[in-house]
């Protein structure tokens, strides 16, 4: 560390005002604030001052992002052997997920970090550390066979116009990851859905690859309920790849075709454990996420006419990309709702948002992004509300 | 140019730029928003909008001395309806297709902002010569905004230009694909964003702090 330290002090004043590298300042600051903590502090204002800047948020996001992703990349290798009747070891299996999933990680970060690096650099600002997790996140909720030219194009339209233009990181009204995925999903809808894209059956960088087994159907338990659902049937189950039906124990581990990082509500719940431990997210956003979707699926299973209608409060919790829309995007701090009893609002009605999308909209069979995208609109005027009524419960007791 | 005198000059050509209609004023934004998924409607709207306007403006102004104060909304409406239908009636004579695709948005010319608004603002005020270049000014003004949101959106959604294919067949089989949402009104909403944001960055007179 010492060395680094010690390294980066030397070649430091190169990049001030007048160095040959100054046009690299920004980058350089980056860099620099991103390895060590800064020496400086805020210099207006009252601010508590502590050990924690945003980049160190950031990190610990990105930390509770790794067991999901790890499990993503292990469900990407175990769907594939299921699809092509192969049997590898444990670690080809690994790897086949690693070098399948990879190329997105770095296409999502070189875009993004490109964008925002020459923001910075154009703008003489700082470089904000905002798209530390976004970059993160977008490989982990798109399917396994989005082309990577498509991700490139949404995120660099998410990190413009839903970033940017607005002011930079801090300032976005929606979360960049989500409009990364709404552009995808509403601009190519046949890499985004249905039951071509969540199982890869090609190889990766050579390895894998083969024939497709007989009876192969690579839709996810959603999308299955999606089709299903919209008339009555009698009993209906979700599959698996090969057919076997999948039950609510399934659905929590998660070996299920679906969005690289959606499908384990284990691997999302531990990363939910280290937001909270840690104080990064709100427990109250998150738990009343799922309480909202709770309640929603309760009241229409009472209602029941449909397949959507019926599956089990658990199951919808566990379906899709609801668990980790709740854990992981729900509560990011920019973009939810702020005052503590505006959280409450702000999640359930995320929640109960997500499943009236999925139990009555005809067209798309998810409804976590959206419900998510929604609120954010209206997180500040939740807040909004309830400063007000704060505001008129102490002004009615200061006049009595 | 010694046909025009400066101040014609400036009547006909701030609105193309500087006063732009659209993208100043904020005006005709809702059927820049509905016709403009393929290049051939906006062309045509535009030169409907601008043919509307720019006679619209002369006739006003050749009555604006006659028109009582009290009623001259109502006059306006009904010259603006006698010449928009005189337009729905040509298109669907020379170009039914188009015709159908731009569908009740040339019946809602009348209704266009950019109209009330140059009646209003100019032709009650202004000799018929100074009145049709108005007219022209603006309707060409918003013709342009049209095109240009028309050509990305057709270009981008369909890859096509007027129908004629551009995008080579050789990208797409090489995975490329249309992109669909483009072809949806919120994106010509951002096209739109898109060209005030290089329009003011070019102009420092239009920036607002």
């Amino acid at each position: 560390m010492k060395a680094l330290r010690n390294y980066l002090d030397k070649i430091k004043p190169n990049f001030e005002e007048g160095g040959k590298l100054s046009m690299f300042r920004s980058v350089f600051e980056g860099v620099e604030t991103f390895l060590f903590v800064p020496g400086s502090t805020s210099k207006s204002g009252v601010h508590i001052h502590d050990s924690v800047d945003s980049k160190r948020v950031m990190t610990i996001v990105v930390i509770s992002l790794i067991p999901a992703l790890l499990f993503g990349m292990y469900n990407t290798g175990y769907q594939h052997n299921l699809a092509i009747g192969a049997h590898p070891s444990f670690w080809m299996t690994c790897l086949y997920g690693f070098l399948a999933v990879l190329p997105k990680i770095i296409v999502s970060y070189v875009v993004g970090l490109g964008i925002e690096f020459t923001v910075a650099q154009i703008k003489k600002e700082e470089i904000q550390e905002g798209f530390l997790v976004s970059g993160m996140l977008i490989p982990m909720i798109v399917p396994i066979d989005t082309p990577l030219w498509m991700i490139a194009v949404a995120t660099a339209f998410a990190v413009i116009f839903a970033k940017e233009v607005f002011g930079g990181t801090g300032y976005n009204v929606f979360n960049v990851a989500l409009v990364t995925r709404a552009f995808l999903f509403f601009a190519y809808p046949a890499a985004m859905s249905g039951d071509q894209v969540f199982v890869r059956t090609e190889s990766a960088f050579g390895l894998g690859a083969g024939t497709v087994v007989d009876g192969f159907s690579g839709a996810t338990p959603l999308g299955q309920v999606a089709i299903a659902g919209k008339e009555l049937i009698g009993s209906f189950h979700p599959v698996d790849v090969l057919g076997q039906q999948v039950g609510t124990w399934d659905l929590f581990v998660g070996l299920i075709p679906g969005s690289i990082a959606e499908t384990s509500v284990i691997a999302i719940l531990l990363g939910a454990v280290i937001l909270l431990f840690t104080g990064v997210a709100s427990w109250k956003t998150m738990l009343s996420v799922f309480v909202g979707g709770a309640f929603m699926t309760g009241v229409f299973n009472l209602i029941g006419s449909t397949v959507v209608m019926t599956v089990s409060p658990l199951d919808h919790l566990f379906l899709g990309g609801f668990a980790f829309g709740a854990v992981f995007m729900a509560t990011d701090p920019v973009t939810s709702a702020r005052t503590e009893t505006g959280k409450y609002i702000y999640g359930f009605l995320i929640g109960a948002m997500a499943i009236i999308i999925r139990a009555l909209n005809p067209g798309y069979p998810e409804g976590m992004m959206l419900a998510i995208l929604l609120m954010n609109v209206f997180a500040p005027l939740i807040d909004y509300y309830v400063v007000e009524s704060n505001i008129s419960h102490r002004l009615k007791r200061a006049v009595k | 140019m010694g046909l025009l005198s400066s101040k014609s000059k400036e009547i006909l050509l701030g609105p193309l730029s500087k006063n732009n209609p659209v993208i100043v004023q904020m005006l005709g934004i809702c059927s820049a928003l509905a016709v403009t998924s393929k290049l051939e409607p906006s062309i045509v709207m535009g030169i409907s909008v601008t043919a509307v306007v720019a006679f619209a403006n002369v006739i006003i102004s050749l009555l604006r001395n006659t028109i009582p104060n009290r009623i001259r909304i109502i006059v306006q409406l009904v010259v603006v309806a006698a010449l928009v239908t005189i337009v729905s009636e040509v298109l669907k004579a020379f170009a039914y297709d188009v015709n159908k695709q731009l569908s009740v948005f040339v019946g809602l010319i009348i209704t266009n902002c950019i109209l009330m608004g140059r009646l209003e603002a100019f032709a009650l005020g202004n000799g018929p010569w100074a009145a049709f270049l108005d007219g022209i000014g603006n309707g060409v003004g918003y013709a342009v905004i049209l095109v240009i949101i028309g050509f990305f959106r057709e270009l981008l959604g369909s890859g096509t230009l007027l129908g004629l294919r551009v995008v080579p067949q050789a990208f797409y089989d090489f995975g490329y694909v249309n992109n669909g949402l483009i072809i949806l009104p919120p994106m010509a909403l951002i096209v739109v964003a898109v060209i005030i944001w290089v329009h003011r960055s070019r102009n420092k007179t239009l920036q607002e702090n």
